[in-house]
């Protein structure tokens, strides 16, 4: 292919060191102990120890946040999609009033700084007692997320040509039957990068899931915030967690990763 | 949304769930904003009136100003680095086989590690005590400590960002370039071009849709850039990295001023309002198009 420059082929692999650099020194740094931290310099550990891991996967406070944001980031993704799909279905096959007006208003929505609702989320979830439960920041994060897999999915389904319903129709087959066992297969490429990116939403949050939960439903990325004040820099556990909130992300990644250049190339990201 | 479709009012039956959820933890919650944007609360039963006194006061807020300013440098800076390099490393990209997949998943990792992880990651790198990146400009001569100076705190942070979002854009600029049909090539492989020019009158004109949105997807989440900044330099030195979303949340949180608090979030909010707009028309005008 002509377009692979040379020139843009070394930046490529400069860029990509570039990346891994900062992802190895985590890693080192979570292979060492704390005293050997401070105490010495050096590019590979001399003295690897498994202690950092073994700490986060015995404490409960720990793993207990893992569970934590596992939960509401399962919980997002399955409320987002399973509302977003009849909602992306109409907008992609029907007109009606006030459909543009909404689409806009919906995407605002995706844009909107987390910030500006910090405080009213707090006041809201404390009223109707889901504070400090994992519903509470899934919901939150539904704000976002929402209007996210909307936007894509509709890309996707407005390229499923409507012949397809009618055919359906002709051969006499029910609604429900047509979009569960013929519309939602031919879009399962659609639904694999709207999980993408309402697991790339919910899980990298950390100002709302840090508002609206206390020590019930602390989410891990808020354990490592918390550690770090409470007891001075242990560099060595803190990296070690650091190393386990990446690999969902690469897991997630692997899987979808031939549906996700098509949910690029729509641009609806 | 190009398609032929048929009038149906019915169909608002199909988008009710997704209004219910959105109005629910959207529209309850910035109405709340408002109603506290024009009112003085002294605690939960004393509140009076003030129109748009919050407004105007926090308009001409000096920090707010200098917060608006330094927040405007940071995403044209962001901007104008990402994009171009986003390219180029699309361009390098190989399209088939192992490598690919990797490349790929080495790309999108960054954007899958939480905001704060990335902060801490880039703040165990930077340090001048036990990172990497620290140590080693230290060594080479460079007195580098990001948390003393403002110009080390700035180029950290931007190195930051650019090693976390860059990926964005050079996988979006991936996508477009796969739809270039080959024979585009060939014919300009024929005519002569140079790689400029096949860049320049083949490539860009292919990608300038999935550009739009690389653009202003970057400018309005730089601009509501909080986590990073936040566990990396936590708006220091001084008040040199504190962005807009920061100082919003020193005063929501921190201090509790309600009213200037919201005040400054519809603000901010119509800010982001006019990129959206900007942003959907954009998008909308190149899917006609195409």
């Amino acid at each position: 292919m002509s377009r692979r420059s040379r020139l843009s082929r070394w930046v490529l692999a400069g860029y990509c060191v570039y990346l891994i650099l900062p992802l190895y020194w985590l890693l080192t740094l979570a292979l060492r102990s704390n005293a050997d931290i401070a105490g010495v310099f050096e590019l590979v550990p001399s003295n690897p120890t498994l202690a950092n891991f073994a700490e986060i996967l015995t404490n409960p406070v720990w793993y207990q946040g893992f569970v934590n944001s596992i939960s509401y980031v399962l919980l997002n993704t399955l409320i987002s999609v399973s509302v977003a799909l009849p909602a992306a279905y109409v907008f992609s096959r029907y007109r009606f009033l006030g459909d543009r007006q909404l689409f806009f208003w919906l995407l605002t929505n995706r844009m909107a700084p987390p910030a500006v609702f910090l405080l009213p989320f707090f006041q809201l979830y404390s009223s109707i007692g889901l504070f400090d439960t994992p519903l509470a920041v899934a919901l939150a994060h539904c704000l976002f997320t929402v209007p996210l897999s909307v936007w894509i999915l509709e890309g996707f389904m407005s390229g499923v040509p409507t012949e397809i319903d009618d055919m359906a129709r002709i051969d006499g087959h029910s609604f429900w039957f047509f979009f569960t066992r013929i519309f939602l297969p031919i879009n399962r490429s659609a639904i694999g990068v709207t999980v993408f990116f309402c697991f790339m939403f919910s899980w990298v949050e950390l100002l709302l899931a840090r508002t609206l939960t206390g020590s019930e439903a602390k989410p891990i990325v808020v354990v490592m915030t918390r550690t770090v004040s409470a007891s001075g820099m242990d560099w060595g556990v803190l990296a070690a967690a650091g190393v386990f909130t990446v690999l969902p992300g690469i897991l997630v990644v692997w899987f979808v990763r031939q549906h996700l250049v098509k949910g690029f190339a729509l641009g609806r990201v | 949304m190009a398609q032929n479709k048929t009038q149906d009012n019915r169909a608002w039956l199909g988008v009710l769930p997704v209004m219910l959820i959105v109005a629910f933890s959207g529209v309850i919650p910035l109405m709340t904003v408002v109603n506290y944007s024009v009112q003085d609360i002294l605690d939960f039963n004393t509140r009076f009136f003030v129109g748009f006194e919050w407004y105007r006061e926090t308009l001409t807020d000096p920090r707010f100003i200098d917060a608006f300013l330094r927040q405007l440098g940071f995403s044209a800076a962001v901007l104008a680095i990402e994009i171009p390099l986003g390219i180029v490393i699309a361009r390098g990209m190989p399209t088939q086989g192992l490598r690919a997949s990797l490349l790929l998943v080495l790309l999108a990792t960054p954007l899958l590690i939480p905001w704060n992880v990335v902060g801490t990651i880039w703040q165990i790198y930077a340090r001048s005590d036990i990172g990497l990146l620290g140590v080693t400009l230290n060594e080479m001569g460079f007195a580098f400590n990001y948390t003393a100076e403002p110009l080390h705190a700035w180029l950290t942070l931007l190195a930051m960002d650019i090693w976390h979002w860059t990926s964005l854009v050079a996988l979006l600029a991936f996508a477009g370039l796969t739809s270039v049909p080959a024979a585009c090539y060939q014919a300009a492989e024929l005519d002569g071009a140079s790689k400029w020019q096949v860049f320049r009158h083949v490539e860009l004109p292919r990608l300038k849709g999935v550009l739009v949105i690389a653009v202003l997807l970057r400018l309005m989440d730089s601009f509501m850039i909080y986590t990073e900044p936040f566990v990396l330099t936590g708006g220091g030195p001084g008040n040199t990295t504190t962005f807009l979303s920061q100082y919003l949340a020193t005063m929501a949180v921190g201090q509790f001023d309600l009213g200037p608090a919201a005040a400054f979030s519809v603000i901010y909010f119509l800010f982001i309002l006019l990129f959206s707009w900007l942003f959907y028309a954009s998008v909308m005008r190149s899917e006609e198009g195409s």
